[in-house]
């Protein structure tokens, strides 16, 4: 019985590492290299996006029926919780007063026009991503098309990223967020505790073609989503007719996300 | 030799129950951790390291016990400190321990700790940390067991350990360079971007790793019958006395860059540990706590006296091992959070769950070193025919 079983197990065994050496010369041989992943045909592609926000159209939009609509569809498609407690939210888009979003533009006169006007603020998907110079285990990537992402299944939770994003666009799950996602999205992944999550400007919608959610939500047009790369992309052509914003300018990050006052 | 560990007298046996104890409970409130997630701690979306990081990054400083024993005695044959180079070396042995378990403690998933050498990415400093705290754990047991079995044995050092201990040396300040470099390269943290923490950070740890290692050369004498003998002492009192005015003196540049520039970013950190910053002060009295014991230990080292009477100097080293302690273990981490890149201040306060696991950590690295000490001062007594 013994032997027997021994002999079996010799044999499969022999077969399996037969197979696995075979395998590199059987796709050799297979001949045409077929892409592992394919995206959708519809896929939308960019050398480099980028956001241009108009807050002139969102603060009319806002001043007269408080709109919400870009924060909401965002957290709602993302499955990211409501958490009350300020020193555990999850926040992908929000807004933030003009001098805490641009506090080294304030000054005693800048708040005449702009005091308390609120500013959409989001993952900027800078050029030059602190973030991702610090992740110990690229969890945390930038893509061809500048895109920041996060790997949730990859991120191990030191949050060295969030001391490196000068910005506070990113999140932490100090504990399990799935008791506070009101309705699940099942076409997102949840996150568990212990890993960071910010805006990753929709790249599972651009990967069907589809704009970002907050961009499509907006009934006023103050969020345009384009390729920079594209000179005729309509962000690109806004640049060029507007004078704008970048949110600290200075630290040389090259934010991706431009505002127009 | 490590049988020597489980020969001990009723004192060292308790001493190790009651550290079996802290680590008991902090095990516990661990376990809470790994269910909950790091929301039983006190930090936050804005202050998101705290406690277990600035531990870690006191610790590393603590571990230059060994390089400020091995660099005098190897490379400028300073020979009183042939005694008690083991204890310089095990010291920071159970130092860079701490720093370990203080940084895998602190990790969100700490089950995916391997994903850094599964996907090394050597444009993180993390990653190098990773090799320069691990590496100088390897050279500091490696060469502080291996000489002491020859001591042992009374036969010289096999050859191979010299080349270790030499580059166990400019390891040293690879340690907390590279430490420093975890929070000197970041754009937007205004307390943390300058140029001089690495040297900050070499200065403060050459002041509290002889600090410690001179307070438990009291312990051994006190308690053993092995003397480190007043010489090493003495010199070590020299190097602490150096670099505390250094380190000091360090402080003090921040400050006039911040202040004579006035640059808003550069002063908020500084003002908000020293008088508060629009209101919010917690750390205060800890910082003031810290000139304090700064003027006690520089008034107290700087005076011959004082500097070689045992029991002033003893003060003096305590008072210099826990201002650098509030410092390093406590100021620095949390203040390069404040204010948050939006200009808000979200303070921050470790919680108790948070204390016990410290403390537990602490308790470890204690075990760890008296151990060490066990076997090592057990061996220097069978020598001594003591």
């Amino acid at each position: 019985m013994m032997e027997k079983s021994r002999r079996d197990f010799l044999k499969i065994g022999g077969i399996s590492a037969l197979g696995l050496s075979a395998l590199p010369a059987l796709s050799v041989l297979a001949g045409k290299k077929q892409p592992a992943f394919k995206l959708s045909d519809k896929a939308l592609e960019g050398k480099r996006w980028a956001m241009v926000i108009d807050m002139k159209k969102c603060w009319e939009k806002q001043k007269k029926e408080g709109c919400k609509d870009c924060l909401l569809a965002c957290h709602s498609i993302h499955n990211v919780p409501e958490i009350d407690n300020p020193k555990r939210e999850i926040k992908w888009i929000w807004t933030e007063p003009y001098e805490n979003a641009f506090p080294n533009l304030e000054y005693e006169y800048t708040k005449e026009v702009l005091k308390d006007k609120p500013f959409i603020v989001m993952c900027n998907h800078c050029s030059k991503p602190p973030c991702v110079r610090v992740c110990p285990t690229k969890a945390t990537f930038q893509r061809k098309d500048g895109v920041v992402m996060m790997d949730f299944h990859r991120c191990i939770g030191c949050r060295y990223c969030m001391a490196a994003c000068p910005y506070g666009s990113r999140s932490f799950n100090w504990g399990d967020p799935r008791p506070y996602i009101k309705k699940e999205n099942m076409e997102f992944p949840t996150r568990t505790k212990g890993v960071v999550e910010k805006c990753n400007f929709c790249a599972e919608r651009l990967a069907v073609g589809l704009k970002p959610a907050c961009v499509e939500a907006c009934k006023a047009g103050a969020l345009v989503f384009g390729d920079l790369g594209d000179p005729n992309s309509e962000v690109s052509k806004l640049l060029k007719s507007n004078y704008t914003i970048r949110r600290k300018n200075d630290l040389g990050t090259e934010p991706n996300i431009y505002y127009i006052i | 030799m490590l049988d020597l560990a489980f020969k001990g007298s009723k004192r060292y046996w308790r001493w190790l129950i009651f550290l079996l104890a802290i680590i008991g409970v902090g095990a516990a409130c661990y376990l809470l951790q790994l269910r909950e997630g790091l929301k039983i701690t006190g930090m936050s979306r804005d202050v998101s390291w705290g406690f277990y990081i600035g531990q870690f990054t006191f610790l590393v400083g603590v571990a230059a016990s060994a390089v400020m024993v091995v660099l005098p005695y190897y490379l400028h044959n300073v020979k009183e400190f042939g005694r008690i180079t083991i204890l310089g070396e095990f010291l920071a042995v159970a130092s860079v321990m701490m720093c370990l378990l203080f940084i895998v403690i602190d990790l969100g998933r700490p089950m995916r700790l391997f994903n850094v050498l599964l996907h090394p990415t050597p444009n993180s400093i993390l990653f190098w940390d990773m090799i320069v705290l691990n590496g100088y754990l390897f050279l500091n047991i490696v060469i502080g067991w291996t000489v002491l079995h020859s001591e042992k044995k009374d036969v010289p050092p096999p050859k191979w350990v010299k080349p270790l201990i030499y580059v166990s040396i400019p390891w040293a300040i690879s340690i907390h360079t590279v430490t420093a470099f975890l929070y000197a390269g970041l754009p937007g943290r205004h307390y943390w971007l300058t140029a001089i923490m690495a040297a900050r950070f070499l200065a403060s740890a050459f002041c509290s790793g002889p600090a410690l290692l001179i307070i438990l050369c009291f312990l051994v004498k006190k308690y053993t019958k092995f003397d480190p003998g007043d010489k090493a002492i003495n010199k070590l009192s020299n190097i602490v006395t150096y670099a505390l005015l250094v380190s000091v003196f360090f402080v003090l540049l921040e400050v006039f860059t911040a202040f004579y520039s006035q640059v808003p970013g550069h002063m908020h950190g500084l003002e908000y540990l020293f008088v508060g910053l629009h209101g919010h002060g917690k750390l205060v009295p800890f910082m003031w706590l810290f000139t304090v014991l700064c003027i006690v230990a520089v008034a107290l080292l700087i005076n011959p006296n004082t500097r070689k009477k045992e029991k002033t100097l003893l003060i003096a080293c305590v008072a210099t091992f826990f201002a650098m302690w509030l410092e390093k273990g406590i100021a620095l981490v949390v203040t390069g959070f404040i204010p948050n890149p939006f200009e808000q201040i979200t303070e921050y306060m470790p919680t108790a769950p948070e204390l016990a696991i410290t403390l537990a950590v602490w308790a470890t690295g204690f075990l760890i070193l008296t151990v060490l000490y066990k076997v090592a001062i057990s061996v220097k007594e069978e020598i001594e025919g003591l």
